[in-house]
This record gives C-alpha cells, sequence and structure tokens, in this order.
C-alpha cells in the first residue's frame, strides 16, 4: 500500500513484476479531496464497464483526475470494488503479524483507511475503487465472471495526471480472485514526467466528453 | 436479453404505514426501521428513482453498489438481492419486483456530469445529485457530499455487453410497476426522482413515484 501526492502532468507506471497482479486504487482532487474519483460518472461518460488506453478517470464534479495513456493489458476492472477484513479472512484466513511477521495479510479496506488516514481522511472517503491489471466480464445475464489468466507478467498501465492528485494504491488480491491461496504479487510504481495533452491528444479526442473533461479540469488552474 | 424474473407481493396499500408521492425533480429522506418493508412504485411508467442508504445508527456506514453486486456475482439488482454496504453487511434486502431489473452502474446524474456527457451549457439543469445535496443538507442527519457515494437506479435498464461496453436502454419498467425491500437494520432512505432530460431514462418525461412503508 502506498499514497503520494502526485503534481499536475505527470505519469504514473505501473508495472506488473509477476502475472495476476491487481492493484486497487483511489484518486482524488489533492487541492480539494471532495472532488473525488467517481466510477460510474467514469463508465457513463465513456460508454465502457472496462478501462484501457484513451479513458479519462473522473472525478464527480466533472473533473479529469488522470489519462490512461499507455495499456498493454486493454481492460482494467472498474466493477469489482475491494474486500473488508473480515470478507478476507474469510476467504483466506487470518494471518496476522504476530504470527507471520511481513507477511502477514492486510486488507484492501484496511490499506485504504490507513493511507488515506495520512492525509486527513477516512472511511467517508472510500468511493467505489478501480482495479488495475484485473479483467471481469459480465455475460449476457449480467453475471461476473473473473478472468485469472489475465495479466501476464511486464504488463503496465500509464496514467498521465491532469491535476494535483492523490493517489491511493493497495496491492491485494482482486476480490473475486478464486481460490485458498493468497496471491502475493510485486508491482512497480514509477513516477515520470509527461507533457500536457496537446489539441491532438488521443485521450482528449477519444471522445467529445474526454475534451469537455480536460476543459472543466483546464478551468481550475485559469 | 436475459429472461426477467417477476415477483408480486402480498402486502395491501391500505395496510401501509406510511405513503407519499415524490414529483419529478424532488427529494425524499426519510428513515426505513429494521423489520419495515419499503415500497417504491413507478406510478406512469419509465421513470428513474435514485436511491441511496445510510444505516441510521452510524452514517458512515452507507450502501455500496461494488460489494453489492460482487457479493451476488451479478450485475443487476432483483428480487433477492441483498443491498450491502461499505462494510459488506446487508442493509436491506429486495423482495419483490416487478420490474424485474435495476441498475446500481449508472449512479446519478448530476449538473456536472451533464456537462461532461451532453455539453458545458447544461450547467443550469436540474440534477439527481444537487437534489440529494439539498436533501442531505435540510434533513438534520448530519450527512454531506462527503458521504454520499454511487447509488442505485431503480427502474432503469444499463445493460454491460460481454466486451465491456456499457448501453443506456429504454426502461424495461411500465406504469405500477413496483420494487419492494425489507430493512435489516435501521436505515435512512435517500431518493431523487430523477430530473433527467437528456437521456432516455425517464422516456424523456419525468413522472412521480410513490413510496409506501409497511410494519
Amino acid at each position: 500500500m502506498w499514497s503520494l501526492r502526485i503534481p499536475r502532468h505527470r505519469l504514473v507506471r505501473l508495472t506488473a513484476l509477476e502475472g495476476g497482479a491487481n492493484v486497487s486504487v483511489l484518486l482524488y482532487n489533492a487541492d480539494q479531496p471532495l472532488d473525488r474519483l467517481n466510477v460510474p460518472d467514469t463508465l457513463k461518460a465513456l460508454h465502457t464497464a472496462k478501462l484501457t488506453t484513451g479513458h479519462i478517470l473522473m472525478s464527480d464534479m466533472g473533473h479529469a483526475l488522470a489519462s490512461i495513456v499507455e495499456d498493454s493489458l486493454g481492460w482494467h476492472d472498474p466493477l469489482g470494488g475491494h474486500l473488508t477484513t473480515v470478507a478476507m479472512a474469510a476467504k483466506y484466513g487470518v494471518h496476522n503479524y504476530q504470527q507471520y511477521r511481513n507477511d502477514y495479510y492486510r486488507s484492501a479496506h484496511e490499506n485504504f483507511l490507513v493511507e488515506l488516514s495520512k492525509h486527513g481522511l477516512g472511511l467517508r472517503d472510500i468511493v467505489a475503487n478501480v482495479n488495475f491489471f484485473s479483467k471481469v466480464i459480465v455475460d449476457d445475464d449480467g453475471r461476473m465472471v473473473f478472468d485469472a489468466e489475465h495479466c501476464v507478467k511486464g504488463a503496465s498501465v500509464s496514467l498521465r495526471t491532469e491535476m494535483n492528485v492523490l493517489l491511493v494504491l493497495a496491492n491485494c488480491p482482486h476480490p473475486m480472485h478464486r481460490g485458498d491461496a493468497y496471491p502475493s504479487r510485486s508491482v512497480k510504481v514509477e513516477i515520470l514526467p509527461a507533457s500536457p495533452p496537446t489539441k491532438d491528444d488521443f485521450c482528449r479526442n477519444f471522445r467529445p466528453e474526454c475534451a469537455r473533461t480536460l476543459a472543466l479540469t483546464e478551468r481550475l488552474f485559469i | 436479453m436475459s429472461t426477467l424474473i417477476y415477483t408480486e407481493s402480498a402486502l395491501q396499500p391500505e395496510a401501509a404505514s406510511y405513503q407519499s408521492t415524490i414529483l419529478a425533480g424532488d427529494g425524499w429522506f426519510h428513515p426505513v426501521g429494521k423489520g419495515q418493508t419499503l415500497r417504491i412504485v413507478d406510478l406512469e411508467g419509465n421513470q428513474a428513482a435514485d436511491t441511496f442508504f445510510f444505516r441510521a445508527s452510524d452514517v458512515t456506514e452507507r450502501y455500496s453498489a461494488q460489494d453489492t453486486i460482487r457479493e451476488q456475482g451479478s450485475i443487476y439488482l432483483t428480487t433477492g438481492t441483498k443491498l450491502m454496504s461499505n462494510l459488506c453487511r446487508p442493509l436491506l434486502t429486495i423482495t419483490a419486483d416487478t420490474c424485474g431489473r435495476h441498475d446500481t452502474l449508472g449512479g446519478a446524474c448530476a449538473a456536472e456530469s451533464n456537462m461532461v456527457r451532453y455539453s458545458l451549457d447544461k450547467r443550469f439543469m436540474h440534477a439527481c445529485r444537487d437534489t440529494f445535496l439539498l436533501q442531505m443538507a435540510l434533513s438534520g442527519y448530519h450527512v454531506t457530499k462527503r458521504d454520499l457515494a454511487h447509488n442505485i437506479n431503480f427502474f432503469m435498464n444499463v445493460p454491460v455487453t460481454p466486451e465491456g461496453g456499457l448501453k443506456f436502454d429504454d426502461g424495461v419498467s411500465e406504469p405500477g410497476k413496483y420494487v419492494e425491500m425489507k430493512a435489516e437494520e435501521d436505515v435512512l432512505c435517500l431518493i431523487s426522482n430523477c430530473p433527467q432530460l437528456n437521456n432516455p431514462c425517464n422516456a424523456y418525461n419525468p413522472t412521480p413515484i410513490q413510496v409506501l412503508i409497511w410494519n
């Protein structure tokens, strides 16, 4: 787990160092955390139930938090959410610190609470999250199916921050991962320079909604 | 489209302990006690009822769409669906449904999201999230924007394709269709009767809904 205030127009690259990774992510406007990731607003605007290159993660105030500028997988999950401690213990058993030291398990929910607390935030600020590297297919009857083979070693996704953001990451198994064994998978996080989106930027032109959310965001920096 | 399952209720409106009509564009914020049953009626058909719940004894525990769909393994809400909280505990259970399918992926319309989705000059149009904010501000329940996560859209049809597409289809509701849910905890129910005019979620004609509560 990790959190960082990242300035506008940086590249955040996540790379799966092993197959089967999952990173649960929350995003906030670092200058006003009430302006925060809103999964339904993002999905409605983009007419999608998956996330990939060209998509922009939007806040509930119509702003662009970050654009997905590179993606080797083609599908990241905005539906599955994350597990509470009780739900995780029911799935994988209790692995406490006393017995397991640094191999203990902590749920994404508790990881979010710890990291958010460092920024004066808490339970009230945990909203629907995105799960990078994971794929949940919805069939014609509405059933959700987790694709366990989706994330390969070396898979990467890059976000360009479109405002000053607070990024909160929990490297925990996807909540729909099946099996008794807790998958622990390393993910590399890099923060790199990035250029502001130009007029012909791929994300800006992906859909008219993308151009409008970027225009609204640019108003924050007049 | 998959087969819809309809479940009728034996409860009679005359026996309800409470009933009220919510006009299009208006809100309703009301307690529902543990064991009570809440019915929402789509009086004229194809009307979206944007609905959210808080646990009355601790409002930081609230409805969670992601926990609800994941725990039942399906994105559509209908009879048998447990409406889960952000702590992954059931707040209410849907006990009857004559519509057959309800959405919880689409969230509520907002002035700001209307600007993104339709045009920057839509800022002035009435929207559900403004109704939610006003209801919370007037309520005395000590909840604010910070406490608002994304909601249920009763009577709304938002199919997802196996390829990951999201569609806004015409509603599957008709006049008089209803959904009923029994509270597993003391909850506060926040409703915005959707005023959206930019898409077919209300068939471009927002209409009243009715709420009833039985002990």
